[in-house]
């Protein structure tokens, strides 16, 4: 009996005993698993809180208020949103200086891109001495050097002028006149084709060349090859080239900014919707007003990607 | 040409021409490349030319060269080039050194390591690939202003060894992904560190993308104008984007050699990283769809 009871009491304690162990053990390994992967993770962890999401939901806060750095934020509800939407000429005008500049500056770009894709895919000679010259521009023009250049070139002045002059056309001053200053910037854009262009190479290679050999055999013409084998296979290309170029004019700034001389002139002609937010906020400091500005600029984007991944159903083929 | 196969052919021979036809492309290829080109050109050629022929000529031949333009240039307004350039180079190398570290981590997480809710941030870090900055500028400027940082570079630069450019981790991950796992898998079981494993084998065997990382942060940056002009506003601290912009400003139709003499100097250094590392920038476009 004694005996019997001094077993079992051992025996709970090596159980108790045990149990310790075990939860202490799964611990050790809980943490010994995990730590290190957040370690690593460590200081994207703080920028992504510090930097991201902390500034976004500030953002998201702000934009329902009057804040203007000197006085703390003032709640005022929808008044922000409300006054971009029904009384504020200035946005519908930087709305539609950028809409205009991505309808034109996405499409002619991606088509110069795809030609000069599909011509230099001929297993041509100096292939790596054409990409890199039409590279080049995509490159150097996000710098101030070049919108400072762009400005020179189409100045009343400038050299698109003689050059036109040479064929007796008298050429406007395009940067200083509301109706043609969009139209510079959006050839600076068109010019600045090459990173679309060598993303088309990289789609062309993947087209298998013996598609080309069998349509070839049963006689259809070049043309026919192109609009039935390059163009379908290439849509995945030009729906990625498509929605990266058009996020990324939405988000134009630099030249528009050294062009215009910051003021977005001649009479909001290149007020670019970025521009016109850093107006509010660093000009104005109407902080507020102007995060509810990249509130709207989100949304519209996220509508336009949304509107393609949506319609890209329809006419983007991925073969499987 | 059609229907004709004869023999098969190279698979790097796509579509062969005929000879007027492939010398037709050349033209139009060469056409196009001197258009691309012209601009350029005659930024280069206005900077050594005698100041009255600037805007007299189209030719991108100067009548004489005379390299005066860069020395008035330099010496700029109240600060100098010298100082713009070196403001923009320690902010430039900072922000390479920022992103390979961190984003390199963070990668390294992501792509080798088995840790509780990987998945979970995984997502959240390519969400954050689709913010617009906008968003973030405003409260992240009163962030750093409140820091006092404002006129320092640390707001250009801090976030970088934060790994703010996500774009760079999810390259990383790309890449990391294709290092065979048996490497670490076997330098587990023989007791390394994950962080050895980071350091001696993932790093070394992935300097192509790190390379890659490094070469387009250094370029960005070089040419990222919104940053500093939103943080910086004291002269001494411009980078040459600033600077340049100032010297525009101030300059307007009085000195066009100056200015173009340095617009071509803050050129020099990223067409200098794009003739060496022209492969490298090239198929980081091809495979990721890196723009800008």
């Amino acid at each position: 009996m004694n005996n019997a009871m001094r077993t079992m009491s051992a025996e709970a304690a090596t159980v108790e005993r045990y149990r310790g162990a075990v939860a202490d053990s799964r611990f050790k390994r809980l943490w010994n698993a995990n730590a290190p992967g957040y370690l690593f993770l460590l200081p994207w962890l703080l920028g992504f809180f510090g930097l991201t999401l902390g500034p976004a939901l500030m953002s998201l806060y702000l934009s329902f208020t009057d804040f203007d750095m000197l006085r703390s934020p003032g709640w005022v509800g929808a008044a922000n949103y409300v006054r971009i939407a029904t009384a504020d000429p200035k946005f519908a005008s930087a709305m539609s200086v950028t809409l205009t500049y991505v309808m034109l500056a996405v499409p002619f770009k991606l088509a110069f891109a795809l030609m000069v894709a599909l011509a230099l895919n001929r297993g041509i000679q100096g292939l790596p001495i054409y990409r890199a010259i039409f590279y080049l521009p995509s490159l150097l023009g996000a710098s101030v050097a070049i919108a400072v250049l762009w400005r020179q070139l189409f100045a009343g002045d400038g050299l698109v002028n003689a050059a036109l002059a040479q064929f007796g056309i008298q050429g406007p001053s395009w940067i200083s006149h509301p109706n043609y200053s969009i139209y510079t910037l959006v050839a600076l854009s068109v010019w600045q084709f090459g990173s679309p262009m060598i993303i088309f190479l990289a789609g062309l290679r993947q087209i298998p060349q013996d598609m080309y050999e069998a349509a070839s055999l049963d006689g259809a013409s070049k043309f026919r090859q192109f609009y039935k084998i390059t163009l379908p296979l290439l849509t995945p290309v030009i729906f990625f080239n498509a929605v990266v170029q058009t996020i990324d004019a939405f988000k134009a700034f630099t030249p528009a900014f050294i062009i215009s001389g910051g003021t977005g002139g001649p009479i909001n002609s290149t007020l670019f919707y970025t521009l016109y937010l850093y107006q509010e906020a660093f000009g104005n400091f109407r902080m507020g007003y102007a995060s509810a500005l990249a509130w709207i600029l989100v949304i519209i984007i996220a509508i336009f990607t949304a509107f393609s991944f949506l319609s890209s159903r329809y006419w983007v083929h991925y073969d499987d | 040409m059609t229907g004709i196969v004869t023999a098969p052919q190279p698979p790097s021979d796509v579509n062969k021409r005929s000879l007027p036809g492939s010398v037709l492309v050349h033209a139009l290829l060469i056409g196009g490349s001197l258009l691309m080109l012209y601009p350029l050109l005659w930024m280069v050629s206005a900077s050594v030319r005698p100041e009255n022929e600037i805007f007299t000529s189209t030719s991108i031949f100067p009548s004489s060269i005379d390299f005066s333009s860069y020395l008035r240039g330099w010496v700029g307004l109240d600060v100098s080039f010298g100082r713009f350039f070196w403001n923009s180079l320690v902010i430039s190398v900072l922000t390479v050194v920022g992103n390979v570290t961190a984003c390199s981590l963070a990668a390294f997480a992501f792509a080798r390591l088995r840790f509780a809710g990987r998945n979970f941030w995984f997502a959240i870090m390519l969400g954050t690939l689709m913010i617009p900055y906008h968003v973030t500028l405003i409260p992240q400027y009163v962030l750093f202003l409140n820091l006092g940082w404002v006129n320092t570079i640390l707001p250009l630069v801090v976030p970088k060894f934060l790994a703010s450019d996500a774009f760079f981790i999810f390259l990383m991950v790309q890449f990391f992904r294709g290092i065979p796992r048996e490497l670490d898998e076997a330098a587990m079981m023989d007791g390394c560190s994950a962080w050895r494993i980071y350091w001696k084998i993932m790093l070394p065997l992935s300097l192509p993308v790190l390379a890659t990382a490094a070469i387009f942060s250094f370029i960005w940056t070089w040419d990222d104008f919104f940053g500093p002009l939103i943080y910086l506003n004291d002269m001494n601290t411009y980078t040459i984007q600033l600077g340049l912009r100032t010297f525009v400003d101030s300059t307007s139709a009085s000195d066009w050699g100056g200015l173009f003499a340095m617009s071509t100097l803050s050129l020099v250094p990223v067409f200098f990283f794009f003739l060496f590392f022209q492969r490298l920038l090239i198929e980081g476009i091809a495979t990721t769809g890196m723009k800008r």
